[in-house]
């Protein structure tokens, strides 16, 4: 047991968390899966904490938790703005500029 | 070094519980149809990731992990998805073929180039560990830290956040219409304005439509036989009101 696994399993939270991104159409499941993304990212962080034995990781991390908080509220906001003037939360439907 | 074995083998017993929880949540998370499941299964992810925090010497992200992510941020995602409709589920059909065939190649490629990257990059040693940084206490270290070297970052977060929650108002907020009239404020308006009897349909240039007003020839003047013979002798000279030429 060393704290490389941490890695691994954040690497393999980070794979699943992307092919959701590629998956899903509805908007908050692809924002959810980019919440797993950030997560597993700051999994990541704090086992560089603490193989390189400084704290610096953590902060980090917790910096990353802040503006996820921050990004979190305006995706939020933005999706239900789309869904009242479009009545739909996927991300098919947004398509106006397409053609 | 016996204690220090025996911490590694109860981290061990924690990871190996927590690791494949995290994974399994997260599969299910992305696989499940409901939304509302989805955000459940991502409360487990979060919990697990706080666990294993906990187990790396960083009990004050662990904390911080279940009260910002699991409390306030998922909060944020179930009302979201109530305001929205829990019924507004995906559709399952594929809108680009080969689309879902595609994105797994490219995830299985992603995990495989991910994780040989890592094995190559890591020796496999137990690094340096947080024991000598955390001596006085994880929290203490941490708000050393945040309020010396990374105290301006500390700052522009707080600005922000601010602009986070202005932009929230702002993109969140909905006009209100003007305030629509009552039967009662309605029914006192119209018997104000004098003119409490039904106005004639359209196309016709009168204001009253009674049988006693006589209909208008194009020139303008009276159509004789319009008016019932009965109601003009009664009538005579009064055609109900006055007719407006328009």
């Amino acid at each position: 047991m060393n704290p490389s696994y941490y890695l691994f399993l954040a690497a393999l939270l980070f794979t699943i968390g992307a092919l959701g991104v590629l998956l899903r159409r509805n908007a908050i499941l692809v924002f959810m899966s980019i919440e797993l993304m950030l997560n597993s990212v700051n999994l990541t962080l704090v086992t560089f904490s603490r193989i390189r034995g400084t704290l610096d990781g953590q902060i980090m991390a917790f910096f990353v938790m802040v503006v996820a908080a921050a990004e979190v509220v305006i995706g939020l906001a933005i999706i239900m703005s789309i869904f009242r003037t479009r009545r739909s939360a996927s991300v098919d439907d947004a398509n106006l500029l397409k053609y | 070094m016996s204690a220090l074995a025996a911490v590694s083998t109860g981290e061990a017993i924690t990871f190996w519980v927590l690791g494949p929880l995290a994974v399994i949540a997260a599969v299910m998370m992305v696989l499940s149809r409901n939304a509302v499941h989805a955000a459940l299964w991502l409360a487990g992810v979060m919990l697990a990731l706080a666990g294993l925090y906990a187990a790396q010497d960083a009990p004050f992200l662990a904390a911080v992990q279940v009260i910002v992510y699991t409390g306030a941020v998922l909060m944020l995602f179930l009302f979201v998805l109530m305001l929205v409709g829990v019924d507004s589920s995906d559709s399952l059909v594929e809108t680009l073929r080969g689309q879902r065939l595609a994105s797994f190649v490219l995830g299985l490629g992603f995990a495989v180039l991910l994780i040989s990257a890592l094995a190559a990059g890591t020796d496999g040693g137990d690094g340096v560990g947080l024991e000598e940084v955390n001596a006085e206490g994880n929290v203490i270290g941490i708000a050393r830290l945040l309020f010396t070297n990374y105290v301006f970052a500390f700052e522009i977060t707080s600005a922000l956040l601010i602009t986070a929650a202005l932009g929230a108002m702002v993109l969140a907020h909905k006009e209100k219409g003007p305030e629509s009239l009552n039967q009662r404020q309605l029914s006192r308006a119209r018997f104000a304005s004098g003119h409490p009897h039904p106005l004639p349909g359209p196309g016709v240039f009168a204001e009253h439509d009674s049988t006693a007003t006589a209909a208008l020839l194009p020139d303008g003047s009276e159509a004789p036989g319009s008016v019932d013979a009965a109601l003009s002798e009664a009538h005579t000279g009064d055609t109900g009101g006055s007719v407006h030429h328009r």
